[in-house]
């Protein structure tokens, strides 16, 4: 009996880490976020220095050009930058151990695609102009494309492996961006609105989108992070799952009403970026080993790092214009996603 | 004894039924192909009947006015459809044979998208001509498939790290066109988008005649190399015991359908899905045995006739290829990766 009571202390199994150290991994974690929330606030086109920040929230000065940036632009940019790069980081995350799968991803598996594809059919076919709509939309073009991409994955004996999550994805991305593009081209001024947001971008969308996503993100966030003991359990395979007494079915349903509300708001957010869902929760794994309860929170920390690293680099790059977050992004992932394929064996998670 | 003696010719004439079912199959889509392509240069809001059609094509007869539509007008996108389905049908096979897969079309492994990438740079950086656009898609195509295979190299290649390493790449090339996109003027990213989606009409001349010579010349290579296609099918350690020469059969099978989809996506942008659905389509109809590869070919040209058609002349709307077969395509690849997994050939 007191082993059983002990048993949450012992760690076992290949990779495990001490409790203290992950610990003060995840505090340091926090203070690296916070480090470039700050280089997020400051560095830009303006440079502001860190007088000016407090300036502005204690004591604003609405006549100053440089508090303004830091109230109207700064601040909400790198807010959206937190909540979206958390929630894709969960999402990638928890698909990963939905899956059992190393190349799991909202962008890899066309959610953000399907999220997207639906927010252009509601602006350019319904007519759709508010934000609050442009959410709903992207909910149910992620779930969509997960249902789709997921399902039709799984025929077949395998089940969902690495190659026929990908190549549905790309498919099912392809179809979406066909009908996309019908959509645009009928719609010349469409185009103009759309060739931005469709790139994956923190700029252009401050206090209004993050009003409408940021409440279905922490929801999103709360209920991912109590995920972990269940993918803990699915990690084990369906059978052991079971016979630990896990509901299977009703668990994998539930993470992906999870990941659709988080990767849908993401991308009603910021566009569809690609890769960082991907990438972000290897690197958490690496950090702190196969224990699902630890990758959600770290993922959740790096994320938005990674998200926000990126952004500051396009703004700093080719100052005074911006690379947007999800081109930087694409380019850096990539070579890190074919890393994984070409050095990974993917039948490990 | 006589019923050992009997097997062989038995055999011999099942395959022989099988074949002649195979040639009149692959003789009737070519006819179909040869139809739609008659139909294309007779309709519009001038039509022409058949015969005036075949006879002003071949020159048989001088009717300054006849001659105008249809030779001018119509016959560079009629050939331009047909060239680039026969083009598009027979990669899509090469690939999804030499790859094993059957969903692992140029355009979801990162060839098109790497063509897609430089056109649009050269459309919208340097403000290119037609001839230069079609010129840079295809020095993408290059690109990108050798950057893939190297990349995918280790110890040799496998479809399965192809593919999946074809797919990183197209998403990288992707949101690099994003950003071009984003950044040109509106008449630009206009521009570009409309070659992103494809169609068969925007054809310039001299890409078109770069396409045919470029058919001409590597047909008969692609049916010499059918045979050894087949030998690689078995698995490299079998096609190795039989004697094929495995990297250098790949490399060459490879090789050709990169340049065909290169040069059919500097004629026409990238078209969706006609690689992918041909060649599923024409085997289902000939067989996986001989004439494969030519009945593939008919199929895409098919496709891509009848996209075209429906785009100009059904339509209200005109919109380019591209879309029609995304449209067509869609429904019929949901389908496809269903049977295809339920099969177990998925991956």
């Amino acid at each position: 009996m007191s082993t059983l009571e002990r048993s949450p202390n012992v760690e076992t199994g290949p990779g495990a880490r001490p409790r203290a150290g992950l610990v003060v991994g995840l505090a340091l974690l926090v203070i690296g976020l916070v480090v470039v929330c700050f280089f997020s606030i400051t560095l830009g086109a303006r440079g502001v220095g860190p007088a000016t920040i407090l300036k502005a929230f204690l004591d604003f000065d609405p006549n100053s050009a440089s508090e303004t940036v830091i109230r109207e632009i700064r601040v909400p940019r790198t807010l959206i930058g937190i909540f979206a790069g958390a929630a894709l980081g969960l999402s990638g995350a928890i698909l990963q151990g939905v899956t059992r799968n190393p190349l799991a991803d909202p962008g890899i598996m066309g959610i953000n695609a399907g999220a997207a594809a639906f927010i252009v059919f509601g602006i350019m076919v319904l007519g759709a102009q508010s934000v609050g709509l442009y959410v709903w939309l992207a909910f149910a073009g992620a779930g969509f494309a997960t249902v789709v991409v997921y399902g039709i994955a799984s025929f077949g004996r395998e089940g969902a492996t690495p190659i026929k999550l990908a190549l549905a994805g790309a498919a099912v991305t392809a179809v979406l961006t066909s009908i996309t593009s019908a959509i645009i081209m009928t719609h010349v001024d469409a185009l103009n609105e759309l060739r931005f947001w469709q790139v994956g971008s923190l700029a252009g969308r401050y206090f209004p989108v993050l009003a409408q996503t940021a409440p279905f993100i922490v929801v999103g966030i709360v209920l991912a992070l109590g995920t972990g003991r269940a993918l803990n359990g699915l990690a084990l395979g369906d059978d052991l799952a079971v016979a630990l007494g896990q509901r299977v079915r009703l668990t994998r349903v539930m993470m992906f009403v999870v990941v659709a509300v988080l990767c849908g708001a993401a991308t009603a957010a910021c566009g569809p970026i690609v890769f960082v869902g991907l990438v972000v929760p290897h690197v958490a794994r690496m950090l702190c080993g196969p224990d699902y309860r630890w990758i959600l929170p770290y993922s959740m920390l790096l994320t938005p790092m990674a998200l926000l690293i990126a952004d500051i680099i396009g703004r700093v790059v080719v100052s005074p214009g911006e690379l947007q977050v999800g081109v930087v992004l694409g380019v850096v992932g990539a070579p890190a996603f074919i890393a994984l394929v070409r050095y990974r064996n993917l039948a490990e998670l | 004894m006589t019923e050992l003696l009997d097997t062989p010719t038995r055999v011999g004439t099942g395959r022989g039924a099988r074949n002649r079912r195979a040639y009149l199959m692959t003789a009737m889509l070519a006819a179909g192909a040869f139809a739609l392509f008659v139909l294309t240069m007779m309709v519009g809001s001038y039509s022409v009947s058949a015969p005036d059609v075949i006879a002003s094509v071949l020159h048989l007869r001088e009717n300054p006015s006849v001659d105008f539509i249809v030779r001018d007008l119509r016959l560079p996108t009629a050939v331009a459809g047909l060239a680039v389905g026969i083009a598009l049908g027979i990669s899509g096979l090469l690939f999804q044979r030499l790859l094993g897969n059957p969903l692992a079309s140029p355009d979801f492994v990162g060839i098109s998208s790497g063509a897609s990438l430089f056109a649009v740079s050269a459309i919208v950086l340097l403000n290119a001509g037609s001839t230069f656009v079609s010129g840079s898609a295809l020095l993408g195509a290059l690109v990108s498939s050798i950057m893939i295979y190297l990349l995918a190299w280790r110890d040799g290649i496998t479809g399965y790290r192809f593919i999946l390493i074809g797919i990183g790449v197209s998403q990288l090339m992707m949101s690099l066109v994003g950003y071009i996109v984003s950044h040109a003027s509106i008449h630009e990213a206009r521009e570009a988008m409309t070659w992103l989606v494809g169609s068969v009409g925007q054809a310039g001349s001299g890409e078109l005649r770069t396409l045919v010579v470029a058919l001409v010349i590597l047909l008969p290579l692609i049916l010499a190399l059918e045979r050894p296609l087949r030998v690689l099918e078995l698995g490299d350690d079998t096609a190795k015991a039989l004697g094929a020469r495995v990297e250098l059969c790949r490399l060459a099978l490879l090789a050709v359908s990169i340049v065909l989809v290169g040069f059919a996506v500097a004629v026409a942008g990238p078209i969706m899905f006609v690689a992918l659905i041909a060649a599923p389509i024409a085997q289902r109809l000939v067989g996986r045995g001989a004439g494969c590869v030519a009945a593939a070919g008919c199929v895409g040209a098919i496709i891509t006739l009848g996209a075209d058609l429906v785009s100009h002349q059904v339509l209200p709307v005109d919109l380019p290829t591209g879309v029609i077969t995304g449209l067509i395509g869609a429904p019929y690849l949901i389908w496809l990766l269903v049977t295809v997994n339920k099969e177990g050939r998925g991956g």
